[in-house]
């Protein structure tokens, strides 16, 4: 009885096409972490004092801190001193002051991920801040942003202009103290994104962080902070890749944002880390700690994440729903295939009254792939009138991989509502029949298949990234080499 | 064009099909007809080339070449078209969509190009007006909560959209109004042309009097026990499908079951 799985099978061997690696010269640490390494990273950038006495805390704190192991994931013991915790292209030793400075390797590698940087070819309407290995090498269309007083550029670059903004607002959404892998973060972090939206401004066009991990034996520790003042709107969006090395890299990122009254982010990942070969070697653990905070009343914070990459991704985009009729939404596409793992999900806490939270997330296994929703919906004694609905749905691919849903619900307001759905469905043959009679050859099926289960959150990013989700999803589920 | 020779289908190792021989000329409309469970699906199907049903002898020429050792993509693009006796929902993906993507399949396999969204559209609607179906069809998941005649009407509307040659329909009038009968009904007409051929699944006569067959044939216990014209079909409404009264046999390529013990 010939199964239809065979083709199913042979399609879903994935080529990862961003993984090539850039020949630059770098100028690193050597492998290894203690006290003297984090100063030599602070003397490296020129940080202030306070954020020296900062990351040292950090430091002690993490020092105290055992190895988290309640998730699904499962890898080798990471050995922390073999790590490389700084590494930056050797023309920004100096500092590259316009992108003429910047590496013509490096603007080409951006090219090749489809991020020109150049001004001449510059994506319309999106602003763009590459990170590459360790730190910031281009931020575009910061002068047209500083004309209505919008503050984006790298974060070492906000450490040495917006020093009392920094001081004021890192760690106070993810303390060092919050987990393992950000007081690592808060320790050994060296560049990231920083952005401020000044009272009353609807950022005018889409900010962008593409991040990229070239160095081999390099973790990535970047950090994001967003700050959005009363009444001011944002639009953010995040990519990410990686070459193809045999070995695991670590990637710990740490996102805060703060949204005050009235004031809106839109958060939107799509992450495409190297995921590592078909029989599970290689690829980069991503442990990534992001939460946003509505200190303000009628605030509005949503994360949409498409995670197709990593060998590991362990991350809950979370909300903290503090101020009065704030809003926090989680739209999420996971896909795991051949011996990925993802245990993914959020946290919404209501603690202000008539506070909404909506959860979908989207979980999608083929292959070997392992994919966890954790997810906790947590409601205060005086979270007054509030909601949260959750939808959970996976989508299995195959025999062999798997899914697990696991919602926590802590309410301790009598009155609040919350509900949660579940659905695990199946690709199935008959649908894949019925499509290949009308003409349509396996790949594509499956792809639209799959995209038809995810519709519901790409609706939610932005128009050119939902297209680049589209393509990234086939591609993952394609046996297409780039 | 078609050209069925001594078929035998199995499913999980039972025999379904036992020696089906059928002749398909272009231009032609032919009707199946016979009890439930007596195969007639199982044929449809394995023309379409659905993977479960496994062919244990005969031979099936397309235009020529063996249909057997095409996979379900290859005959669509070569132009097999199956109605679906239960078409199957795919939530998510708008039918407009699910359209677009089998029509340009086809068309990239055939080595055309693909068609200009607005004319394509232009199209579809106008083939939706010819049958009278709500466009907000257009923009729901495929078949996706469709009443059982609006998934009906809707195999049709794909069969106009794709123009393939040889369509099968697999009781596409069961669940119709009389009105939407007659509207699937003028929607087959409008496809049927001479290089066109057509096999009809059906339990009534009532389609036939909108497509009148150029022949009927008796489907029983896997095997074809009678074919004659358009009349037989009539008289099978009224009499039923008793097989022990063979009638016309003169110019069938079938031969009645000899081996009446066997009753599968
Ligand atoms: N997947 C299957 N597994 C086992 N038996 C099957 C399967 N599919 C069909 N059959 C059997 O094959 C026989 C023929 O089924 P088929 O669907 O071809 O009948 P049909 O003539 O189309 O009937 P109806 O008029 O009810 O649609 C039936 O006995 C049916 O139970
Ligand atoms: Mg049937």
């Amino acid at each position: 009885m010939a199964k239809s799985t065979p083709p199913l099978e042979r399609m879903l061997e994935r080529g990862y096409s961003q993984g090539f690696v850039t020949d630059v010269d770098s100028d690193s640490l050597p492998p290894g972490l203690n006290e003297s390494v984090i100063r030599q990273i602070v003397a490296k950038k020129n940080e202030p004092e306070f954020m020296l006495q900062w990351r040292l805390r950090a430091y002690r704190h993490w020092l105290t801190m055992p190895v988290p192991t309640w998730s699904r994931v499962h890898y080798a013991p990471i050995d922390f001193n073999a790590i490389s915790y700084y590494s930056a292209p050797r023309s920004r030793a100096d500092g590259p002051q316009s992108l003429d400075e910047v590496d013509p390797e490096i603007l080409r590698t951006y090219e090749r991920l489809g991020v020109p940087l150049h001004e001449r070819a510059q994506l319309a309407g999106v602003a763009v801040d590459a990170v590459f290995d360790s730190v910031s090498v281009a931020t575009t269309f910061q002068k047209e942003l500083a004309a209505k007083g919008i503050i984006f550029c790298s974060f070492s670059e906000a450490i040495q202009k917006h020093p009392a903004l920094v001081q004021r607002y890192l760690g106070s959404v993810v303390p060092y103290t919050d987990n393992f892998y950000a007081a690592l973060n808060a320790a050994v972090f060296s560049d990231g994104s920083f952005c401020y939206i000044p009272n009353g401004v609807r950022c005018p066009m889409e900010l962008s962080t593409y991040f990229r991990i070239n160095a081999a034996n390099t973790g990535q520790f970047e950090r994001t902070l967003i700050i959005a003042e009363d009444d001011s709107f944002v639009s953010y969006l995040e990519g990410c890749t990686a070459p193809m090395r045999d070995d695991n890299q670590l990637h710990a990122a740490v996102v805060e944002l703060v949204a005050l009254e009235n004031a809106e982010i839109k958060y939107a990942t799509v992450q495409n880390w190297y995921p590592g070969d078909q029989d599970g070697n290689g690829g980069i653990f991503n442990f990534v700690t992001k939460r946003g905070l509505c200190a303000g009343a009628h605030s509005k914070i949503s994360w949409t994440q498409v995670e197709t990459g990593s060998a590991i991704t362990w991350k809950y985009p979370s909300v903290i729903l503090k101020g009065d009729y704030s809003v926090g939404e989680f739209y999420s596409v996971a896909l795991t295939n051949n011996y990925q793992q993802a245990d993914t999900g959020t946290k919404m806490t209501h603690l202000g009254q008539h506070t909404r939270s909506t959860i979908i997330s989207k979980g999608i296994s083929a292959g070997h792939g392992q994919n966890c929703y954790r997810g906790l919906v947590k409601v205060g004694a005086r979270a007054l009138d509030s909601r949260n609905h959750s939808q959970c749905d996976s989508l299995l691919i195959g025999d062999t991989c798997g899914a697990h849903t696991l919602p926590y619900i802590e309410v301790r307001h009598p009155q609040a509502q919350v509900e949660h759905e579940a659905t695990t469905t199946k690709i199935s043959d008959t649908q894949l029949y019925y499509c290949q009679q009308r003409g349509i050859d396996t790949e594509t099926a499956v792809a639209m298949l799959v995209s038809g289960f995810c519709k519901e959150v790409f609706h939610k990013l932005p128009m050119e990234f939902a297209v680049e989700a589209q393509a990234l999803m086939e591609i993952s589920l394609e046996g297409t080499i780039g | 064009m078609l050209s069925i020779r001594n078929l035998g289908v199995r499913i999980d190792g039972k025999p379904i099909l036992q020696g089906i021989n059928l002749e398909v000329a272009a231009g032609e409309v032919h009707a199946i007809m016979g009890p439930n469970g007596s195969g007639k699906s199982t044929l449809a199907q394995t023309l379409a080339g659905h993977p479960d049903y496994l062919v244990s002898q005969g031979q099936v020429l397309y235009q020529g070449q063996d249909l057997l050792s095409l996979n379900v993509e290859q005959r669509a693009a070569a132009g097999i078209f199956l109605a679906f006796q239960y078409p199957v929902e795919i939530p998510g993906v708008s039918n407009i969509q699910f359209l677009k993507s089998a029509l340009n399949c086809l068309r990239k396999q055939r080595g055309e190009t693909e068609l200009d969204a607005l004319d394509f559209l232009a199209d579809v609607k106008q083939k939706m007006r010819q049958m009278q179906m709500d466009e907000t069809l257009l923009y729901r998941g495929t078949n996706e909560g469709f009443s059982g005649g609006e998934k009906k009407s809707n195999e049709i509307l794909q069969l106009l959209v794709l123009q393939p040659q040889l369509a099968i329909l697999d009781e596409t009038d069961s669940g119709l109004d009389i009105d939407a009968l007659k509207r699937v009904a003028a929607g087959v007409n409008a496809f049927r042309s001479p290089e066109r051929a057509l096999i009809l699944v059906t339990h009534y006569q009532r389609l036939l009097q909108y497509l009148v067959p150029d022949r009927v044939h008796v489907l029983q216990d896997g095997r074809i026990i009678r074919s004659g014209g358009a009349e037989l079909a009539l008289e099978l409404e009224q009499q039923g499908y008793a097989p022990d009264t063979p009638k016309d046999s003169e110019d069938a390529p079938n031969q009645a079951p000899e081996v009446s013990d066997d009753d599968g």
